[in-house]
């Protein structure tokens, strides 16, 4: 940094931590931003932020401010997403269609096997 | 639920992306600029043109083409974007609607290495000092008809050796120190005690150091020499002059302490060289001339250091400290601090080590997650061995969390480290000095909110002065001393 003058020890690593992002994000193959990983968790693995998973006030943005923990329709077609949700999923649509799906489910960790397959 | 939602790009008007500022508190030196970042306690210097920056979002958010226009006339263009995109990097500024930086609400490891255990040899005391957390009128443990032995006998010790030297883990050095009640009042468990754990500490491959707090009441030539002979550190616990310490520092008859004291420290500060020998002063709404006492303690006694705290007590007892009062201190804590600024200039030592300990947590730029280290990397061991959250907990059922037998109770553990987590402390979550504060003493919250995790909200005020003092002490060090700081690095 040129005008921003790193002072105590923690500063030092502030700094070489935003060189190290402006290096990786100078990589051509890391330039969508939406859907991946947060740098500092590249490392290690990838934890599905979806909906069933944390407390969430609204759907903006994930509990990191950006996008990539949002649910995907492709990978957040999971059991809690039959109840309210208006958005498309591969679970029966409890709303409409499919009202008593889970009649005999009354606990999802003991009756889950009693969740059948919708024929139309 | 939550159904992905188109955000687009950030905020942006057709002055370009909206800038404001965000999470850190400025203070200055010699009139330079720093921010103290919040939560990540990075400091950073500003040259004019941040100043600049920081000076126009002060007055409310903007885009990024009104601002370079409002301060292009006074400074260069490219110097002004290259000095945004900085600031933009260590996140002083931003977009108005990001989130607030928060530090991780993660759990530390649970093979966290005990470093520091505090044995509570006895909890018999030869003096009755008015205010004392352990016997006085705020105390948390029955200490006179309780269930824990009077003293902690050899097998406990040699028990809670065992227990530092398997929690240490991969630390090759771990620190004990002995505690009371009056520590001298088993000085031959101190004895037998430091003769073992260096022969474990050996057999094992690590080395401990040894402290003591005392009153210095019972000290005798023959324990000092045994003091210096076997590095303890030592730490008299003293108010003052004699008017100040004759006041709450008394013998259960309620004669005064002074007299008896005085020439056993002087001997022991002739005698003991190998470390060096702190004070510890309480300070109460009764005896409040704090540059009294730290000239007293370090010109007249000769103490090395000096460290000051206010009683923990609750708010009506008479000699708890008033909230008038607090201000009157901080004022002459700012007057010691200024003395040892201009020690610090010069390279020279200067003991009050309230300064020291800040600077050196400012240096380091620690963000706790936690208050101290209670619970964590230090414990307390009660005569009976229950292992507590710290030395002011011993013996206290509700603050056990194991014994030196039977280890660290780990769910007990880890519950008290999710309660007490800087995240579970919403009090906190604005205050731009929680990355050094974390909340506070946990006993000083009992004692005060009858809860442990509560911050301590009587001391805000108080700890944002301090800090920011300190802040001030270091901006001054890094501008014209800067090597000085370098001892604080290791």
């Amino acid at each position: 940094m040129k005008h921003v003058k790193p002072i105590n020890q923690k500063a030092a690593r502030i700094e070489a931590y935003v060189a190290h992002e402006a290096e990786k994000a100078r990589d051509e193959e890391l330039d969508v931003v939406g859907l991946r990983t947060p740098p500092h968790e590249m490392d290690g693995p990838h934890y599905p932020l979806g909906c069933s998973l944390q407390f969430s006030p609204g759907w903006e943005v994930d509990n990191r401010g950006g996008t990539a923990g949002l649910c995907q329709p492709i990978e957040r077609d999971i059991f809690d997403c039959h109840i309210s949700c208006f958005w498309p999923a591969h679970v029966p649509d409890q709303l409409n269609h499919s009202p008593d799906w889970t009649g005999q489910c009354a606990s999802a960790q003991k009756d889950w096997r009693k969740l059948d397959l919708i024929f139309p | 639920m939550n159904p992905p939602v188109a955000t687009g790009a950030p905020d942006a008007t057709d002055a370009g992306p909206v800038l404001s500022l965000r999470d850190f508190h400025p203070f200055e030196a010699y009139g330079a600029r720093f921010l103290y970042m919040v939560p990540s306690a990075g400091i950073f210097r500003m040259d004019d043109a941040g100043g600049a920056v920081l000076d126009a979002l002060a007055q409310g958010p903007r885009g990024l083409d009104d601002l370079v226009a409002e301060l292009g006339d006074r400074l260069d263009v490219d110097r002004l974007l290259e000095t945004i995109e900085e600031l933009t990097e260590i996140r002083a500024i931003g977009d108005p609607g990001a989130p607030r930086d928060e530090a991780p609400n993660d759990l530390p490891p649970p093979d966290f290495p005990l470093n520091t255990m505090v044995l509570n040899v006895t909890n018999k005391c030869n003096l009755a000092c008015t205010y004392c957390y352990e016997y006085g009128d705020d105390k948390i443990v029955d200490t006179q008809y309780g269930k824990q032995p009077k003293f902690m006998s050899e097998e406990t010790a040699e028990e809670s050796v065992e227990f530092l030297l398997r929690q240490s883990g991969e630390q090759p050095t771990a620190h004990l120190t002995f505690f009371g009640g009056e520590t001298l009042l088993n000085f031959p468990l101190l004895q037998k005690t430091v003769a073992y754990a260096n022969r474990r500490a050996a057999e094992e491959g690590k080395r401990i150091t040894f402290s003591l707090t005392t009153n210095a009441t019972l000290l005798k030539p023959e324990i000092i020499r045994w003091l210096a002979d076997n590095d303890i550190g030592v730490t008299i616990s003293i108010d003052g002059p004699k008017p100040v310490q004759d006041g709450l520092r008394v013998f259960h008859n309620g004669r005064g302490t002074y007299d008896v004291v005085l020439p056993k420290i002087k001997e022991l500060l002739a005698t003991h060289r190998s470390r060096p020998i702190g004070a510890r002063v309480t300070l109460t709404q009764k005896h409040l001339d704090v540059l009294d006492i730290y000239r007293h303690l370090t010109e007249e006694v000769g103490f090395f250091e000096v460290g000051l705290a206010p009683v923990t007590t609750q708010e009506h007892r008479d000699y708890a400290i008033t909230p008038e009062s607090k201000s009157h201190m901080l004022r002459q804590f700012e007057e010691l601090a200024e003395e040892w600024l201009e020690h610090a200039l010069r390279d020279e030592h200067h003991g009050f080590t309230n300064v020291t300990d800040t600077i050196e947590e400012i240096h380091k730029g620690v963000s706790k997650a936690y208050g101290c280290g209670a619970g964590l990397g230090l414990m307390g061991v009660a005569t009976d061995g229950e292992v507590a959250l710290c030395h002011r907990f011993a013996g206290s059922p509700e603050h056990t969390i194991g014994s030196v037998s039977e280890g660290v109770d780990r769910e007990k553990q880890e519950r008290f480290l999710v309660d007490h987590h800087i995240a579970e402390k919403t009090d906190c979550h604005k205050c731009w000095a929680r990355p050094i504060c974390s909340g506070g003493c946990y006993h000083e919250a009992h004692v005060q909110y009858g809860d442990s995790s509560h911050a301590n909200l009587h001391y805000c005020t108080w700890v944002r002065s301090w800090t920011h003092t300190c802040l001030e002490i270091y901006g001054a060090l890094a501008e014209k001393n800067p090597k000085f700081l370098e001892r604080f690095g290791a």
